[in-house]
């Protein structure tokens, strides 16, 4: 009889590629709770417009690329990227923003690279950087926590084109913090919860509980998160000590903004993160550095985004230089 | 130095990375091991082990005897073949072998006369031990003992005493740590004082007196038969200790065998022996006591059958140059389900076409695999980096890949390619599926090949070099020549020196003279005996 030759081992454990983009996906599903509880439905309905607007671009791609359909869409990768972006963006943004991030994250952002696995840069924020520079004002018009609205409400915001109404957008407290800093004022106190950001405490905490699954689950590097957290914490303690006035407490750091959501699920992407064990260190502790330079003197109220991408750059370097010492060597 | 250096190395100790598998033993070890029928034909392949093939000995059509040499160890690295039962040798001729290319081979073929009638074997040394240790080792050699667990290197050569360090230690590995084989463990239950011998053997014939028995914690009965074995002997001068060691694959590994009981690396691109200790498997072990203390000849094994594919999972002891086919139908032949057969365990063995193969000295298990895996074509790499967590050498499978993949074979050696011992861990854990030791024995396979030429072309260049040179040489000693006589000519009629063997003309005319004389009286002289007539 004739046996089939496949290659050794023949040995498969652990969780395959679609498994684990499956399970960051659905580590995301706190927060989504949490965000729908404090801003409303907006959120949804991002998601459902990410969703189309990332496998319609992911499926055209790997159609024009030849590649096959199933296999690639079926990862779960694309529709990762465009749950990452909506869950990032102001929840009543306009809907073809979001359809046009996300499309530029999959296609500029991955596939134009080679890929899923060959992009040297987090697709989901290529987008949400693309947006926010395109559209400061738009991208900077959060809805208050605690606002209450209807999907068809959202549903009729988002994708009518008639913009955000005022009634419902506000700065968020990083953003007020950073006005309040320009203009020479005190932080408005309004906006500070007991943790962090009035509201965005939970969102972070929610993040953070999804996050830590992940990292119990090892689908995330726990020395990304571990390190970004510790350099933001760190450096917000050390200004902090220097000068109390001026500077938040590592406490409204960690929880505000984006911090939980960059740090476990964004910074951890693995394509575009460093791969050796201490390159994730050198990695995470770039993006909490950078995140803490941003929010505390830069022009940005909230600047993962843009310290993943800029951490990005660096993942060929540290990579090859931080090289595990190989048994015997 | 670096700060961040303790998180380099797991907590645990022993060796980095590795897997906890589920083992798969039980299936294989319920049954009694026993001997296989004797089948009507034993296929005996000339290189069955490292190094040169054997060189025959015998001729087609000449009866052979059990035991007896069949074919010689060729150069240094060798192993010599004896006949596993008596009989005809029928053929002398390519036969497929088990090989991951299906490759054929040369082989000795015997017909079986059933009769299993011994020739004769060397005498026992019961008292081996006032023996010199080279004696020892030429036994050894010389009954065709190889590494039993897997690799087949001949094991005098490993027992030979390396320059400029004294080997310490011997570790007799009785790990087994790859899932499904269980030959070693029923070995251990079944023959535990023999292993025991043999590692007093294998000491001696190293001149160490420290021998460590390692067995991995999911074998309680063969870890308990060891330990009463031990306790029974009675070793003078020799310290031998079993050591239980945590069942993580791939602890069988020599290296990671080495790191888990002394601590210690063998230095990259180095021998065990660098650091004074060798690795012996337990078979080998209770080989070379055969081989000494009754003087039989390696032609026997104990091999697992096992997986879902087969009726009856069991270890069975086959004479070698059964045919697979044979060995399988006794096992109770295959189930319905059977769609894949490896030669070896599913981390490390090798597919098989079919099962018209011969088992080998390195045949350690069969496993015939009900499902085919790792059907779906692998998806690309998403650099999570598991493989590297996983890599009990430390590597970065992950750049290997990578670099192999873009045929980047210098960068790929920089990543200490070669040091990676194909354990194929870091395979099992990918969540893309990527063959991953396929990719770096194709980089192997690939920078030998280029060193080879190299190595050829070097040659070719010197042996070009040393022709430039000596035709320059050759050029310049003429010109030399030609230059002196130049100056010799250009000197001559300066001061006419008289010449050399040239004389006034009478002396030359007699000269003349006396050549003729002496040449008619040479034909005078052939003329006389010969039997031709000259004018």
């Amino acid at each position: 009889m004739e046996f089939f030759r496949g290659p050794a081992p023949q040995l498969f454990i652990g969780a395959g590629v679609s498994a684990l983009m499956g399970r960051v996906t659905l580590a995301l599903v706190p927060a989504i709770a949490v965000l729908v509880w404090l801003f409303g439905n907006g959120v949804l309905v991002q998601l459902v417009i990410a969703s189309v607007a990332a496998l319609a671009a992911e499926a055209l791609c790997l159609w024009l690329r030849d590649r096959p359909l199933a296999s690639s869409l079926g990862d779960g990768s694309a529709l990762l990227s465009g749950w990452l972006l909506a869950v990032s963006v102001p929840p009543l943004l306009p809907g073809w923003m979001t359809a046009l991030g996300t499309v530029f994250a999959i296609v500029v952002g991955k596939q134009l690279y080679g890929g899923l696995g060959h992009n040297p840069f987090n697709p989901a924020m290529v987008g949400y950087t693309v947006l926010l520079v395109s559209f400061p004002l738009a991208m900077s018009r959060w809805t208050p926590p605690g606002s209450e609205i209807a999907l068809p409400e959202a549903a009729r915001i988002i994708l009518g084109g008639a913009g955000i109404p005022d009634a419902y957008s506000g700065a968020t407290p990083l953003d007020a913090l950073r006005g309040a800093r320009q203009q020479g004022l005190a932080p408005p106190r309004e906006l500070l919860g007991w943790l962090g950001g009035r509201g965005w405490q939970w969102v972070n905490l929610a993040f953070l509980a999804g996050g830590l699954w992940l990292v119990r689950t090892r689908t995330a590097a726990w020395q990304i998160p571990a390190a970004m957290l510790g350099s933001l914490a760190g450096l917000a303690l050390l200004a902090r000590l220097l000068d109390s006035g001026r500077f938040q407490d590592p406490l409204f750091h960690l929880f505000s903004g984006a911090t939980m959501l960059g740090a476990f699920f964004i910074a951890t992407d693995p394509v575009s993160a460093s791969t050796t064990p201490r390159g994730r260190l050198i990695y995470g502790a770039g993006i909490g550095a950078l995140v803490w330079l941003i929010r505390s003197l830069g022009g940005y109220p909230d600047g993962v985004a843009f310290a993943v991408l800029l951490m990005n750059i660096t993942v060929p370097i540290l990579d090859s230089h931080t090289r595990p010492r190989v048994y015997g060597r | 130095m670096w700060p961040f250096s303790r998180f380099r190395r797991p907590p645990d100790p022993g060796f980095p990375g590795g897997l906890r598998l589920a083992d798969h033993k039980r299936e294989s070890t319920a049954r009694p091991v026993r001997p296989v029928a004797l089948p009507a034909e034993l296929v005996l392949a000339l290189s069955q082990h490292r190094g040169a093939p054997a060189r025959p000995l015998v001729a087609v059509g000449q009866a052979v005897a059990k035991g007896q040499l069949l074919a010689r160890a060729e150069g240094a690295i060798s192993a010599p073949l004896h006949a596993p039962s008596s009989g005809t040798v029928v053929a002398l001729e390519d036969r497929p072998l088990a090989h991951p290319s299906g490759l054929r081979g040369s082989c000795l073929v015997i017909a079986t006369d059933g009769q299993e009638r011994w020739g004769p074997l060397p005498e026992p040394w019961p008292d081996y031990r006032q023996r010199p240790a080279a004696q020892l080792r030429q036994r050894l050699h010389g009954a065709g003992i190889v590494g039993l667990g897997g690799a087949a290197f001949p094991t005098a050569v490993k027992l030979h005493p390396v320059p400029h360090r004294a080997p310490q230690l011997l570790i007799v590995n009785g790990a087994e740590c790859e899932p499904y084989i269980s030959c070693d463990d029923m070995l251990m239950r079944t023959r535990p004082g023999e292993i025991v011998e043999g590692t007093a053997i294998l000491c001696h014939g190293l001149g160490v007196a420290q021998a460590l028995i390692a067995v991995e914690d999911n074998k309680p009965e063969a870890a308990a038969a060891l330990a009463a074995a031990l306790a029974a002997g009675h070793w003078p001068g020799l310290e031998m200790e079993l050591h239980i060691i945590p069942t993580r694959y791939p602890s069988g590994g020599e290296r990671q065998l080495i790191q888990l009981l002394t601590g210690r690396e063998v230095p990259g691109g180095g021998l065990p022996a660098d650091i004074g200790v060798v690795c012996q498997n337990v078979a080998t072990a209770a080989a070379a006591r055969d081989a000494v203390l009754t003087g039989r000849p390696l032609i026997s094994r104990y091999v697992t059958v096992t997986g879902e594919g087969v009726a009856e999972p069991q270890v069975r002891e086959v004479l070698l140059g059964t045919p697979v086919n044979q060995l399988i139908q006794q096992c109770g032949g295959y189930r319905d389900t059977a769609r894949q057969l490896l030669m070896g365990g599913p981390m490390m063995g090798f597919p098989l076409a079919h099962d018209r193969v011969p088992v080998v000295k390195s045949c350690n298990c069969l496993l015939v695999h009900a499902a085919a895996p790792a059907a779906q074509p692998a998806s690309p790499c998403i650099r999570c980096g598991a493989c590297h967590e996983v890599c009990p050498v430390g590597l970065l499978p992950q750049q290997l890949y990578w670099h192999a993949q873009a045929r980047e074979l210098e960068r790929a050696r920089d990543y200490q390619l070669f040091d990676c011992i194909e354990c194929g861990c870091c395979a099992s854990v990918c969540p893309s599926r990527i063959p991953l030791v396929q990719y770096y024995r194709f980089a192997k396979t690939e920078l030998w090949q280029q060193q080879r030429e190299q190595r050829q072309a070097a040659l070719a260049r010197d042996r070009h070099q040393a022709r430039q040179a000596r035709l320059a040489r050759e050029q310049a000693e003429h010109a030399a020549r030609l230059q002196r006589k130049k100056a010799a000519l250009a000197a001559a009629p300066a001061t006419p020196a008289p010449a050399v063997g040239v004389s006034s003309g009478e002396d030359r005319q007699a000269a003349i003279r006396a050549a003729r004389q002496r040449a008619r009286q040479r034909k005078a002289a052939r003329a006389g005996t010969g039997p031709g007539t000259d004018d």
